[in-house]
């Protein structure tokens, strides 16, 4: 994937970033000087804006890639949607954000993938850290076998809080975030299990949300969800991006379209076009690009 | 002429349900004529006392006591041996060859008859280590002994642990040991707890092992390095030497009934945990 130098897309960037970036986490970006650059005549700021940024990326299981020689850069404050044909290593590639694939026997990766400027596949990174700042949710809604609020506190207890009230406050706060808590406030007790699908789902995101991540990843969150939760959560998904970096892959176009700014377009293990959504859905600059959001294949 | 499926079908049926009654029916002889012949003679004070006249008369006391003592002492070593090896086994090393060796030993560990651990007792903690016959002795033959019951059912219910639960808490920045201890235990706990309770009966029903570690002493045990004969030991000299045979019974009648109880109690117990976690 070459450098990008489109000036258009920089801008509607810093745009939706605005007065959110908070300098002392990420790097600072002198947004007037890029709203003055003149349109295509000018570069991407030195300083990179990006959250997440693969550089030159492979995961290999086994022999086997996931994914390949991904380079991209993932912006704060917008909603990134990862598409493309089953198989293609979307699932890989966002696993690899939070190295949640560290599970898997036999894995390794090549290139390097940095979150919030740091290489997070290095020797010094502290992998506790970093999923604290990296949240994830899950295709199938998966709470614990646990009460409500046991839920939404598991991460800050692992932290060592112990303090009822403070784990009181941070529970309350997740699950308003989710837009969850005016249906549970009166049961925080009981089992997550019985909650819907939809309302697990939303439970699973503000335990994610728990730990006051930078970043949330979303594999296909709603696919196992009725139409009804499925756009309850892309309204949440609406708001969170006020106050979070959120990659999500889905299959659904329609989706991708609704929610997301920028969109990557995934095939077999490569990334093949990465732009505004806009542009993905309208005026894709690769054959393949189109032919799979056209339905054509895939 | 042909068989219809519906034939065969109503045949298999029949034919299913014969074996399972005749397995309940023998099942349910045996422990009748035991209690039929054995319950008339438990009373208080044959729970209560010792025994005299090398178990003739009196009660069984001290066979109940070092029962409890070898079998609690056994369980006490072997449990956290067997659920920590499960936890290195499953949570701490990749599938390779270390896994497989100790795999493949306790599955060895699992086929070889009591009485070879009776005689690795006698020769190891006895004679070597000089504890004698004792309950130390009898504890320690016993805990290696269920240790591969232990290690193999903790190792399914720990496996059987959904994978997402593992990947949730890792995600919320769980370390390795705060997943083990705040998901894959809890969540394994009513497994780990059945392996655990089949421990107990297998030890409260050992005799080869114990007799030759243990020793077969009727009195009261004062140390943990005195001699004491369990209940099943009991049971089998009574009857070998033809010294009681009411008393034999008796004592197998207790035997039974102890182990009926442990087993409920221990099922209810999981049920209820199983619904807990679950
Ligand atoms: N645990 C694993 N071990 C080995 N290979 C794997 C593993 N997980 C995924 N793969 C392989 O990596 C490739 C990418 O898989 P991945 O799950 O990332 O695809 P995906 O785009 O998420 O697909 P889907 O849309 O079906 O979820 C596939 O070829 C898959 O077979
Ligand atoms: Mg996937």
């Amino acid at each position: 994937m070459p450098k990008r130098n489109n000036n258009d897309m920089v801008i509607s960037v810093v745009k939706s970033i605005k007065d959110k970036y908070d300098t002392s986490e990420l790097e600072m970006i002198d947004m007037e000087k890029i709203e003055q650059t003149e349109p295509y005549n000018s570069t991407l700021p030195e300083k990179s804006l990006s959250i997440i940024k693969a550089d030159d990326f492979s995961f290999y299981y086994g022999s086997k890639a996931g994914v390949k020689n991904i380079s991209m850069e993932i912006y704060p404050f917008m909603v990134t949607a990862i598409i493309g044909p089953s198989g293609c290593g979307k699932s890989t590639f966002l696993r690899s954000i939070n190295r949640i694939n560290d599970l898997i026997p036999n894995i390794h990766v090549e290139g390097k993938l940095f979150v919030n400027n740091q290489d997070i596949y290095s020797r010094q990174i502290n992998l506790v850290n970093l999923r604290q700042q990296v949240g994830m949710v899950f295709q199938k809604p998966n709470p614990f076998p646990k009460s409500i609020f046991d839920n939404v506190a598991y991460g800050p207890r692992l932290q060592g809080i112990k303090k009822r009230s403070v784990l009181q406050q941070t529970v309350e706060e997740s699950l308003q975030s989710a837009a969850l808590w005016d249906e549970v406030k009166d049961d925080l007790k009981k089992s997550a299990l019985a909650l819907s699908g939809g309302q697990q789902q939303r439970l699973c995101i503000a335990r994610a949300l728990s730990t006051r991540p930078k970043v949330l990843l979303m594999d296909e969150p709603c696919s196992a969800l009725d139409p009804i939760a499925t756009s309850k959560i892309e309204d949440l998904i609406e708001t969170l991006k006020n106050d979070y970096t959120i990659v999500i892959v889905t299959h659904n176009m329609q989706q991708a379209a609704r929610v997301s700014e920028m969109a990557a377009f995934f095939c077999l293990g490569e990334l093949i076009e990465y732009d505004l959504t806009t542009k993905i859905f309208s005026n894709p600059s690769n054959k393949q690009t189109e032919d799979y959001v056209t339905g054509r294949f895939g | 002429m042909k068989i219809t499926p519906a034939a065969s079908q109503r045949f298999v049926v029949a034919f299913l349900w014969l074996i399972t009654s005749i397995t309940l029916l023998v099942l349910l002889f045996i422990i009748g004529y035991i209690l039929v012949h054995g319950l008339g003679h438990i009373n208080w004070s044959f729970l209560t006392e010792s025994s005299r006249r090398m178990g003739r008369e009196g009660g069984i006391f001290p066979m109940i006591v070092g029962t409890i003592l070898v079998t609690g002492l056994a369980v006490i070593i072997a449990a956290p041996v067997g659920v920590l090896t499960t936890i290195y086994l499953t949570e701490y090393t990749r599938e390779g060859k270390l896994t497989s060796i100790i795999r493949f030993g306790t599955d060895c560990l699992a086929a070889i008859p009591s009485i070879i651990f009776g005689l690795f007792g006698f020769v190891f903690f006895v004679v070597v280590l000089r504890m004698g016959f004792s309950i130390i002795s009898g504890a320690l033959t016993l805990a290696i002994m269920v240790l591969p019951t232990i290690i193999r059912t903790s190792e399914e219910a720990i496996r059987a642990v959904p994978k997402s639960y593992r990947e949730v808490s890792y995600g919320l920045g769980s370390t390795r040991w705060q997943m083990v201890t705040k998901v894959v235990l809890k969540s394994a706990l009513p497994g780990i707890g059945t392996g655990i309770v089949l421990s107990i009966g297998r030890c409260i029903s050992e005799t080869a092992a114990v007799m030759l570690t243990a020793g077969s002493a009727l009195r009261m045990p004062d140390s943990p390095f005195a001699s004491v004969r369990t209940l099943s030991l009991h049971f089998y000299i009574l009857s070998r030497e033809g010294i009681s045979m009411e008393n034999a019974y008796a004592t197998a009648s207790v035997l039974i009934i102890t182990i009926l109880v442990i087993n409920v109690i221990a099922y209810l117990l999981m049920r209820r945990l199983a619904a807990k976690v679950r």
